[in-house]
């Protein structure tokens, strides 16, 4: 449907375009304060950016959709100077690619608010493959630690590729996972391409362009992170992806506004079941209710999309060791959420001074991990 | 006779140095000088002297008087000359016989009516005194308890100068005092009978007293951290004499001893606020005075909210966790304070206090991390025992589950102490706590199957080289609380247990 109107318009897609007109459309994209809509209708009327820098006051006056301020801005604008910021970012590695350039994802132009450009590291998900975005808490549980990775692997290892917003708690752990899988993953960034936000994220952020993926934006280099930001870059996450998978989302959760705007989108929405009695899976034990799909496995995701899973599902291995048997015990009191050496010991009859030495055993072997002094949750394999 | 001379001395830092007091009084204008690199009290000296010779009933004749304080180059600093100078005064005016301040040591503050006032410092002088073959020391009534303390020197409690005089003349005999002592039971505000659950928390507490290691508490706001803390100063072994005297030395210098408390009798437990300054932790000053650490010595220093501390004075006390002792130093000289103290610490695992427990806790990861990051790594490596005190439930509260007494605990501790007592006869180690890595080498063999789980906990758990050796010492300490000579792998992996929480996820 929107398709088609883009499609109507493929005179304005005609590339490839000279350096110089580049840097023209660059400075227009670059633009702060007005929105992509209007970016949109100015370029349209006016055909190239070059013809937008030299606007004449008759023309800008004509232009109905733009405001006073608008027209403020853009006279103060037309007073910059056009040097080489294309030519530059693109020797740092930085593509430019404006909503016309050949290699904008077909996915965002279905968007009724599609972003006017994308700067890009790195490469975009191919436009045949599969995607789904991991969102969800920052401040997550290790239970839902657990499946962002588990679920970003297993979809990475069946060639889905991953979307989200390297943002701490799933979004991380998600990525992390398909990078564990082998697959490509793809960042977006409230914040321009070049800045590592949050910061300590940043050997993700090189590994993910080491694998092959991309980290992107709407933003153009140099743009810090501010908050504003990072509500307009969901709807590229959604936008990108095919289905959105949702895990650990509060009450009031952001993941929410992504889940909002992938049903606007018209993507699907799964969400991860957790404890009625968690506040962190409140949000999307309610999405179930609503309807959005149950994540119950990542097979089911990839049934849904015809492409068989390969490779035995998780689990089975680890288990095939034998553990002595106080340990087993104390192994099978141990949850996704963490539990204090107190319960533990409440649960199992042993005494916490035992306790202390077989948690450090079943630690060792792999089976349980010390998430804050004296709270065990259960591990299966060593992660990070 | 004009010129006498008398013995005295002066503190320099924990160690006394003699000075000569030597007084000349001789025809010429009447008038009164002080010389010897004299502090502002120093001079003041002179016009307490004379009028407390005066009010004391002797007369002071119009003459010239010359007192000097000798060695020159020595700082003389504090008002424990006053008496000497009394003294060789009035041997210059031949009231007192010369021959019989011979290998006498005096010192004492005075008032004007010739009162004789207590000073600070009294044992380390005596000690001093003892080991260079003075006979007998002429000190304030009000320290002769302290002074007496050695238990070799005669020791002479002077009310006033007149006594003094008397005293001197052989006109009043005066029995030389003798100090009472008993060393006491370790007391404390809390008892861990009143600790209820909390077991591993009981439990890390025995284990650090037992080698005198250091730990760390973590856990929610009321849940008892201070308390147990505090209880730990109930649980300490009983204080032997040569640590007394070396601790009274320090508390003597820092004038805190009561005449009716001169000796030390329990090993000290110093509480400290966050807002402590660098010179009263450390110790410090124009004139370096020890600090809290050294008044903590042979004892607990207890540092409550741990993360409310400023992180410079956090770091200073890297040092003396490392050498049991603290070196100031000034352009003039070095100090050496001891400091082999036991570190107990609390802090709360996140500003709000309830993570890990994501339902109550409302911290960002950024702010636990900025919180947790107030605690540098190279600090937290120097902790032995870290344990978490949870949340105390309703039935703890009410239980009528008595818990173990402080008595019993402290029965224990007691036990492995002598085991450890008896392995160290003949080196200068006392404690675990103290072993370093050659000693680990001599003293904490591992088994096969110990060294495998070290080496496995140690690329694990990414250990530093302290913390690896932390972990065997704590194990050697368990071993020695079970009463075993070997280290088994249950020892070790109960001490991997109450490791300090590492790097993964500390701050994460």
């Amino acid at each position: 449907m929107d398709r088609l109107y883009i499609q109507s318009d493929t005179e304005h897609r005609s590339l490839p375009l000279s350096r110089e007109e580049m840097e023209y459309e660059y400075w227009f994209a670059g633009l702060q304060g007005l929105s992509a809509k209007k970016k949109y209708l100015l370029r349209k009327h006016m055909k190239t950016g070059r013809a937008i820098y030299y606007i004449e006051e008759t023309q800008l006056k004509q232009m109905e959709f733009l405001t006073e301020k608008d027209r403020e801005l853009l006279r103060a604008a037309a007073g910059q100077k056009i040097g080489n910021a294309c030519e530059e970012a693109e020797r740092r590695g930085i593509r430019f690619l404006p909503w016309f350039s050949e290699d904008y994802p077909g996915r965002l132009l279905e968007l009724d608010d599609f972003p006017y450009a994308l700067y890009v590291k790195g490469s975009l998900p191919k436009p045949a493959a599969r995607t789904a975005a991991i969102v969800g808490a920052r401040r997550c549980t290790p239970y839902g630690e657990k499946f962002a990775v588990e679920f970003g692997k297993t979809l990475a290892e069946c060639g889905v590729e991953i979307i989200s917003g390297l943002a701490r708690g799933i979004d991380g752990m998600g990525q992390r996972g398909a990078l564990m899988g082998g697959g490509r993953t793809f960042a977006v960034l409230g914040s321009g391409p070049d800045i590592c936000y949050p910061r300590e994220h940043i050997g993700l952020y090189m590994d993910i362009l080491e694998q092959g993926g991309g980290v992107l934006s709407e933003y153009p280099p140099g743009s810090p992170p501010l908050p504003y930001h990072f509500p307009a870059r969901n709807r590229i996450i959604s936008g990108l992806s095919d289905a959105v998978l949702v895990m650990e989302a509060g009450e009031k959760s952001g993941s929410l506004i992504t889940v909002d705007l992938a049903l606007e989108q018209g993507r699907d929405v799964y969400a991860l079941p957790g404890p009625v009695n968690s506040s962190l899976s409140q949000g999307c034990n309610r999405l179930i209710q609503q309807g959005a799909g149950l994540l119950m496995s990542p097979e089911i995701l990839l049934k849904e999309w015809g492409i068989t899973p390969h490779g035995e599902p998780g689990q089975e291995g680890k288990n095939k060791k034998v553990l002595e048997s106080p340990e087993k015990l104390v192994y099978s009191c141990l949850g996704l959420y963490p539990k204090n050496i107190e319960r533990i010991s409440e649960e199992t009859n042993l005494s916490q001074r035992e306790l202390v030495g077989l948690l450090v055993s079943l630690e060792l072997e792999g089976y349980a991990r010390e998430v804050s002094k004296n709270y065990y949750v259960a591990a299966e394999g060593s992660l990070c | 006779m004009s010129f006498s001379r008398v013995l005295s001395a002066s503190i320099e830092g924990l160690s006394a140095e003699f000075v000569d007091v030597e007084a000349d009084v001789s025809n010429g204008l009447p008038v009164f000088n002080m010389v010897g690199y004299l502090s502002s009290e120093v001079k003041e000296a002179g016009e307490r002297v004379r009028t407390a010779i005066r009010n004391s009933g002797f007369e002071y004749p119009p003459k010239r008087t010359v007192i000097n304080l000798s060695p020159a180059a020595l700082r003389k600093r504090g008002a424990s000359f006053d008496l000497p100078i009394a003294v060789s005064i009035l041997i210059s005016l031949g009231i007192v016989d010369p021959a019989r301040v011979k290998s006498c040591l005096l010192a004492g503050e005075l008032s004007l009516d010739g009162k004789v006032r207590k000073i600070p410092g009294v044992l380390p002088i005596v000690t001093e005194a003892e080991k260079c073959g003075v006979k007998y020391c002429i000190i304030p009534k009000e320290n002769e308890a302290e002074g007496a303390l050695t238990g070799n020197m005669e020791i002479i409690g002077v009310k006033d100068l007149a006594e003094t005089v008397d005293f001197l003349q052989g006109k009043k005999r005066i029995s030389p005092a003798v100090s009472k002592y008993v060393f006491r039971e370790q007391k404390a505000e809390v008892d861990f009978a009143d600790i209820r659950g909390q077991e591993t928390v009981r439990r890390a507490a025995e284990i650090a007293v037992a080698g005198g290691h250091n730990l760390l508490l973590i856990g929610p706001p009321g849940s008892g951290k201070s308390m147990t803390a505090r209880a730990v100063a109930g649980i300490l072994p009983p204080i032997e004499k040569e640590e007394s005297l070396e601790i009274t030395k320090i508390y003597s210098v820092m004038d805190m001893l009561r005449p009716e408390a001169p000796m030390i009798v329990q090993r000290p437990f110093r509480e400290v606020h966050h807002t402590v300054t660098r010179a009263a932790l450390i110790g410090g000053g124009t004139v370096p005075r020890p600090g809290e650490i050294s008044l903590a010595h042979g004892g607990v220093l207890f540092l409550d909210e741990l993360t409310e501390y400023r992180k410079e004075i956090l770091e200073m006390l890297r040092q003396p966790l490392e050498s049991r002792c603290v070196e100031i130093s000034r352009a003039y000289g070095k100090y050496r304070f001891p400091a082999g103290f036991m570190l107990v610490a609390a802090m709360n695992p996140c500003p709000c206090g309830c993570y890990p427990d994501m339902e109550k806790c409302k911290c960002t990861p950024a702010q636990i991390r900025a919180y947790l990051g107030k605690i540098s790594m190279p600090f937290l490596d120097r902790i032995d025992l870290c344990t978490e005190a949870p949340r105390v439930g309703y039935e703890d509260l009410n239980g009528y589950q008595e818990s173990e007494s402080s008595a019993e605990i402290r029965r224990r501790v007691c036990l492995a102490r002598d085991r450890q007592k008896e392995r160290y006869r003949g080196t200068a180690i006392k404690i675990n706590a103290e072993l370093d890595v050659n000693d680990l080498k001599k003293y904490c063999r591992l088994g096969k199957r110990g060294q495998n789980l070290m080496e496995q906990a140690f690329n694990a758990m990414k250990l530093t080289a302290r913390a690896y050796h932390k972990i065997i010492r704590t194990a050697r300490t368990i071993a020695d609380l079970e009463g075993e000579e070997e280290i088994r792998v249950s020892h070790l992996r109960e001490a991997i247990g109450y490791r300090t929480v590492d790097s993964k996820y500390w701050g994460r």
